[in-house]
């Protein structure tokens, strides 16, 4: 993992070439976090894995929490690995909720990293998070006419009836 | 008319073709969109979600020992690395160091899961090839690990052994011989299992230079595991990184040449073999000790000391009912499952209960090489393919 300097320098290249890209990093149970603007987000993944001396090549994972009631609200990270040095880094892009008839969006990394594809999908099935350039945004995991983004916290457990097609004959 | 439905060109036209969700070669629910042009796939959609439970949003209503059970019915072929990723995340967050007896523990018996999820793999994607008796035998191995799994943690499946903090009891007086003797014959077996499939000609010829994918394209695609290393890429977070005993093990990580299905089975029966070898280092070096952490606020005291200690029971009280609290956070933690990177993500929101459990699951980022996999062959070699793939479909929907 970069230490914190290294976190520190990182972050003073990002932002020599992309102003205001970076919005804070942070440092915690040895892990290094750099949380960024959502529109910066290609070119940030695209330093950190090209720029010499970089390389996080390997896309890890791609996830979404939801922090209400924190602000911003959501956050889509990249748990991104430097095989050769063995260096993880994690990547938070911040979104703020655009309110309740839209979606928040950013920009999908599938292109440079097709792993992402998937996972993409993923986080937009159960959160709405909205991956512009996403080849086929559809929903994975739950079914297509499904309304709703069950994994946001004000979503209740719960909040999905049980149907059996026996109750629904019946008593439906 | 018969002759001209005879002078049709029928291998030109490109049939869709709905296998499963219910088919005995998917391994579970999954289904596959298949366009054939004669018997060659020239395009190949998973659809996925059919055993999906909500496991991850359900963890988010319970207490954070409660998740355990939870999260080992994920993928519940490999039950055991499900349990360590979620614990170590957890142990990291609220920065727990659990006992050197604990973390050898542990290995022994995440390394007999991957030995049994190896062996279910095999019996049945050996099964899917033709060679039907390799199911049994395959299975009749995986039922001693079973009974092993039963002596120590009362469950044959899902045992719930690993707490945060340690491993819920200590192995029982007996066990260490038993296992001695299973290690001691399952070197024969594997040699057995190799006897019987790598001079088979069906095999061979269905496996070999069959579903290659590039090493290069398997790294953009974020595919881990013994499909990786089927390619030639020797990358194993045991080795990786610093995660309870491994670095004391002197143990090899088998590696392909062409990334074919015949590759992947060799580095998959290779691995039981090295995990083999683990076992008998951590047990040989087993230290003695305490298996599980002495810190009264995360780990249930003694059952000794409840009828004796006010305190104690106090402190048992407030486990059982609200559970401990962990501080904000986050925390992804990964490890080396049968599949591939297991990680877990957990979210911490200062409550008892955590704010998010998400698993990245091996299974779920593998099955994107399946297109890559499948696309230009026959499809027969599709349904190897997907047996040499080996996902989880429970792992996969989660």
């Amino acid at each position: 993992m970069p230490d914190a300097p290294g976190l520190e320098l990182i972050r003073g290249e990002i932002e020599a070439a992309h102003p205001g890209a970076v919005l804070d990093t942070g440092f915690a149970q040895g892990r290094a976090v750099l949380s960024i603007d959502p529109i910066h987000v290609l070119p940030v993944l695209t330093w950190l894995r090209d720029a010499p001396g970089q390389g996080y090549r390997f896309l890890s994972s791609l996830h979404a929490a939801d922090y209400l009631p924190g602000e911003p609200r959501f956050a889509v990270h990249y748990e991104l690995l430097n095989r050769d040095r063995v260096e993880r880094i994690r990547v938070k892009a911040l979104l703020a909720d655009p309110g309740a008839d839209s979606l928040p969006e950013i920009d999908s990394c599938v292109e440079m990293f097709p792993t992402a594809e998937f996972q993409e999908r993923e986080v937009f099935d159960f959160f709405g998070i909205v991956f512009k350039g996403h080849p086929d945004l559809t929903r994975i995991l739950l079914p297509e006419d499904y309304v709703g983004w069950p994994q946001r916290r004000d979503f209740p457990v719960g909040g999905e009836p049980v149907t059996f097609t026996y109750n629904e004959k019946n008593y439906g | 008319m018969a002759e001209q439905f005879l002078s049709e060109d029928r291998t030109s036209e490109v049939m869709t073709v709905n296998m499963g969700p219910h088919h005995p070669a998917t391994h579970g629910v999954l289904r596959l969109v298949v366009d054939l042009e004669g018997e060659v796939v020239r395009d190949l959609k998973p659809v996925i979600g059919y055993v999906h439970t909500g496991i991850e949003k359900s963890c988010e209503d319970k207490s954070y020992w409660k998740v355990i059970p939870f999260v080992e019915r994920m993928d519940y072929v490999s039950f055991f690395f499900q349990m360590e990723a979620y614990c170590g995340a957890v142990e990291r967050l609220v920065e727990l160091e659990i006992p050197e007896r604990a973390k050898y523990l542990r290995v022994i018996f995440l390394e007999l899961n991957r030995i049994h999820s190896h062996l279910v793999w095999l019996g049945t994607t050996a099964l899917d090839l033709g060679a039907i008796s390799m199911l049994w035998y395959c299975f009749r191995e995986r039922d001693r690990i079973l009974d092993l799994f039963e002596m120590a943690t009362g469950q044959r499946m899902h045992t719930r052994y690993f707490q945060v903090g340690g491993v819920i009891e200590d192995i029982p007086i007996g066990f260490e011989k038993k296992l001695r003797e299973f290690l001691a014959d399952m070197p024969v077996r594997v040699e057995q299992y190799q006897a019987l499939l790598d001079r088979n000609e069906v095999f061979l010829s269905r496996t070999k230079n069959t579903g290659i994918v590039s090493r290069e394209r398997l790294l953009e695609l974020g595919v881990t595991g013994p499909l990786l290393r089927a390619a030639g890429e020797p990358w194993d977070l045991r080795k990786a990184f610093d995660y309870l005993a491994y670095p004391k093990f002197d143990f090899k990580v088998p590696v392909g040449t062409i990334g074919d299905n015949y590759d992947r089975y060799r580095v998959r029966v290779a691995e039981m073999v090295e995990s083999v070898r683990i076992i008998e280092q951590a047990l040989d070096g087993l230290p003695e000790g305490p298996f599980i952490a002495d810190d009264r606020k995360y780990v249930l005291p003694p059952r000794s000391e409840l009828s004796t200690s006010m305190e104690s029971l106090i402190h048992h009280f407030k486990l059982v009912t609200e559970g401990y609290r962990v501080g904000p956070g986050e925390i992804y933690y990964a490890i080396e499952s049968p599949r591939g990177e297991l990680g877990c993500f957990v979210l911490a929101d200062g409550s008892a209960k955590p704010a998010r459990v998400h698993f990245r699951d091996p299974s779920f980022v593998n099955l994107q090489a399946f297109k890559d996999m499948s696309i230009g062959g026959y499809i027969a070699d599709m349904i190897a393919s997907l047996g040499m793939l080996d996902p989880i479909l429970g792992g996969v929907d989660r």
